[in-house]
């Protein structure tokens, strides 16, 4: 049993939804990023996805592709993120990070060497934003066999035709993109989102957590109602953004995480 | 052609739309759904005679091919030593080899019904033979430019407005081919239920690849039976040299020749100010390394770390820090060879088109003429190159002339300080 797996156990046990929250590694700079996942746990969150910068983040929208430019100007990489990773784990022992990116910076490390180091690094899943099920020899089936949650994304093109093949080699949750579009466009409408949890649910025994488009206490609240949990990202990462302080973020995210355990 | 089948060249990409270890599917989910529906249709469409009927009325009434094969004899003869021929694709609707494959996606889109079309373009010329066909056909037409290319090509850029696109200026990285192609995909994952994506070249997730190969694939067949009837029939070249940024022009020119291994294949890549570890350059093989970026596993200029790296070319329509997938493959295959031209070579080979053959080409072929002229006067008289022409100057006009120092402003047309 993963981290991942444990954290809905408990959750489940105690009737809550999970809260999690999106921060890009790195983020304005290594040590404040590192501030802020520390506090994270402390602040409500459930589970951490670490975003691993890259060049060319096709399916983020502005806040995340700044976010990830600030972080590589920064002299952010892959390594560094681990490492971060590795520090966080110092303090903290329970909470699960998922790390959230692109395929190619792991590609470059190679696969293998990169599965060592994440799972040393106490990573505990992976959600790689261009791996569809059709290049599940490439990374999925490997991390798998090295004990990390591959980590799907299911979205309102993932058709009922389709579903299974999206469900099979999955593990730990799977995401469901409440929208067409790029991370921190739209909004997401809980009314829509209800009936795509209960048909993905059905179609496998995972937990559902829904992302893309959440942006407020309100907005968590209502998704954590219709399903497992809840994503912020773009919200989080803007206020980072614009300079706020760790403590300032921090306190951000707990009205998030309490909208989002509000049921 | 082959002995054997299995032997050929010419058979991939295999079902996951790889060519040996390159290509693939390398797209969020959103997409996958799309790319499948795409492919299917393709496929529908590849076997069906009235597709084909359409695209070769097109390309005879619409684009006016066959482009010529031309012998350029005082090329030949200032260079002397190989016999060179052009094929003519600048000559093309537009001015250049782009249109020959945004016919086939446009006729595709319509199969499809999708109403809205975008696109990503470098030095514009895509972005311009999609503005067109669109405008043929009523669709509604989205093209992507970096900012950096916006200012560069600016008569482009009205082209396409003229022809009632809608040009939107790439801002995010360094404002170029690799950051529209982004900036395209955004707007494709956001409005993937009724968009058609025209990519324009021969890379992105499988079955872009091979799909504009095939379309592009016209250019070579022509030169196949051109070439027999001006040199006797069975004449094959003994070299077919293309510039290449993703590399259309050049498998088009290729690919019909794959399976005849007495023509040697060489493809050109933009050498910027020179292939070394300043990676002022965009040539992906020479100087690259393989990874995944928009939709297939590539050669791709990328640091240590795996980030992409912006490339660097006097020629927009080469900037870009990959190739298509399979060009790496019959790079590691050794079937093709790649060179690079620097900015300063290519420059001195457009104006010697200029001189010799009236021939105003664009910066992209001028990077291949400049190869041309490195190898062809080592050559005797009976070898035979066909160069791909892809696409006339008129829009690098402006460019070359800051590089060669004259003001464009005055009309007398004097060097400046």
């Amino acid at each position: 049993m993963t981290r991942i797996d444990a954290k809905f156990e408990a959750l489940k046990a105690q009737g809550q939804k999970a809260f999690v929250a999106y921060v890009m590694a790195g983020d304005p700079d290594y040590e404040t990023s590192l501030e802020i996942v520390k506090g994270l746990p402390c602040a409500g969150v459930d589970i951490i996805e670490l975003g691993l910068p890259f060049t060319d983040p096709m399916a983020d929208g502005p806040t995340i592709q700044l976010a990830g430019q600030r972080a590589l100007d920064g002299g952010m990489t892959l390594q560094k993120t681990l490492n971060l990773a590795t520090e966080f784990r110092k303090t903290d022992q329970d909470t699960p990070i998922v790390l959230m990116g692109y395929y190619n910076p792991i590609y470059s490390r190679g696969v293998d060497k990169f599965l060592i180091d994440a799972k040393a690094a106490g990573i505990d899943g992976l959600i790689i934003v261009d791996l569809p099920p059709e290049e599940d020899e490439e990374l999925c089936l490997p991390a798998q066999a090295a004990g990390l949650n591959f980590i799907r994304l299911a979205t309102p093109t993932t058709d009922d035709k389709r579903l299974p093949r999206v469900m099979q080699n999955t593990s730990g949750f799977v995401y469901y993109v409440s929208i067409t579009g790029i991370t921190g466009s739209a909004e997401a409408e809980a009314g829509d989102v209800g009936p795509e949890v209960a048909r993905i649910k059905a179609a496998g025994n995972l937990p559902v957590v829904v992302g893309f488009g959440i942006n407020s206490p309100e907005k968590a609240a209502a998704i954590t109602r219709v399903a497992d949990g809840a994503v912020v990202g773009s919200a989080i990462v803007s206020r980072i953004g614009r300079g706020d302080t760790p403590a300032e973020v921090l306190a951000f995210v707990k009205t998030l995480a309490d909208g989002a355990h509000s049921n | 052609m082959a002995d054997d089948l299995f032997n050929s060249f010419m058979n991939g990409p295999d079902e996951k739309g790889r060519f040996g270890n390159y290509g693939g599917r390398f797209v969020s989910e959103t997409l996958m759904p799309l790319i499948l529906e795409l492919e299917a249709e393709y496929d529908r469409a590849k076997d069906d005679p009235a597709f084909w009927a359409e695209m070769n009325d097109l390309w005879a009434n619409y684009v006016g091919r066959p482009s010529p094969l031309y012998h350029a004899e005082r090329l030949t003869e200032h260079l002397g030593g190989a016999k060179i021929y052009l094929k003519r694709d600048e000559l093309n609707h537009t001015g250049a080899h782009k249109i020959n494959n945004v016919l086939g996606q446009i006729l595709l889109a319509r199969r499809m019904g999708k109403k809205r079309i975008i696109a990503e373009t470098g030095a514009g010329q895509h972005g311009v033979a999609t503005a067109t066909v669109c405008a043929k056909f009523g669709l509604k037409c989205v093209v992507y430019m970096g900012a950096h290319d916006v200012r560069r090509q600016a008569p482009n850029v009205f082209r396409m407005r003229l022809l009632g696109a809608e040009v939107i200026p790439v801002t995010s990285g360094r404002g170029t081919l690799k950051d529209a192609m982004n900036d395209a995909l955004r707007d494709w994952v956001t409005n993937v239920r009724d968009t058609f994506y025209c990519i324009g070249t021969v890379a992105g997730p499988h079955p872009y690849p091979a799909m504009v190969r095939d379309f592009q694939s016209i250019i070579g067949k022509e030169v196949r039976w051109q070439l027999a009837e001006q040199e006797g029939e069975g004449r094959l070249p003994d070299t077919v040299i293309a510039a290449i940024g993703g590399g259309s022009n050049a498998m088009g020119l290729f690919y019909p020749f794959l399976d005849d291994p007495s023509v040697g294949i060489i493809g050109v890549e933009a050498g910027g100010k020179g292939v070394d570890d300043k990676m002022e350059h965009c040539a992906s093989l020479t100087g690259g390394r393989p990874g995944v970026l928009h939709g297939n596993r590539t050669y791709l200029l990328q640091d240590d770390d795996g980030q992409i790296l912006e490339g660097f070319s006097i020629s927009a329509g080469l900037d870009y820090p990959g190739i298509g997938p399979e060009h790496s493959w019959l790079h590691d295959t050794g079937r093709a060879e790649y060179v690079s031209i620097t900015d300063k070579e290519a420059l001195e080979a457009f104006q010697l088109s200029c001189s010799t053959e009236g021939i105003i080409p664009a910066l992209e072929p001028s990077h291949a003429l400049a190869h041309v002229m490195k190898i062809a006067p080592k050559l005797p008289p009976e070898h035979i190159i066909v160069m791909n022409m892809c696409g006339r100057g008129d829009k690098d006009v402006q460019t070359v002339a800051r590089y060669l120092g004259f003001d464009m402003s005055d009309t007398e047309g004097r060097e400046t300080d």
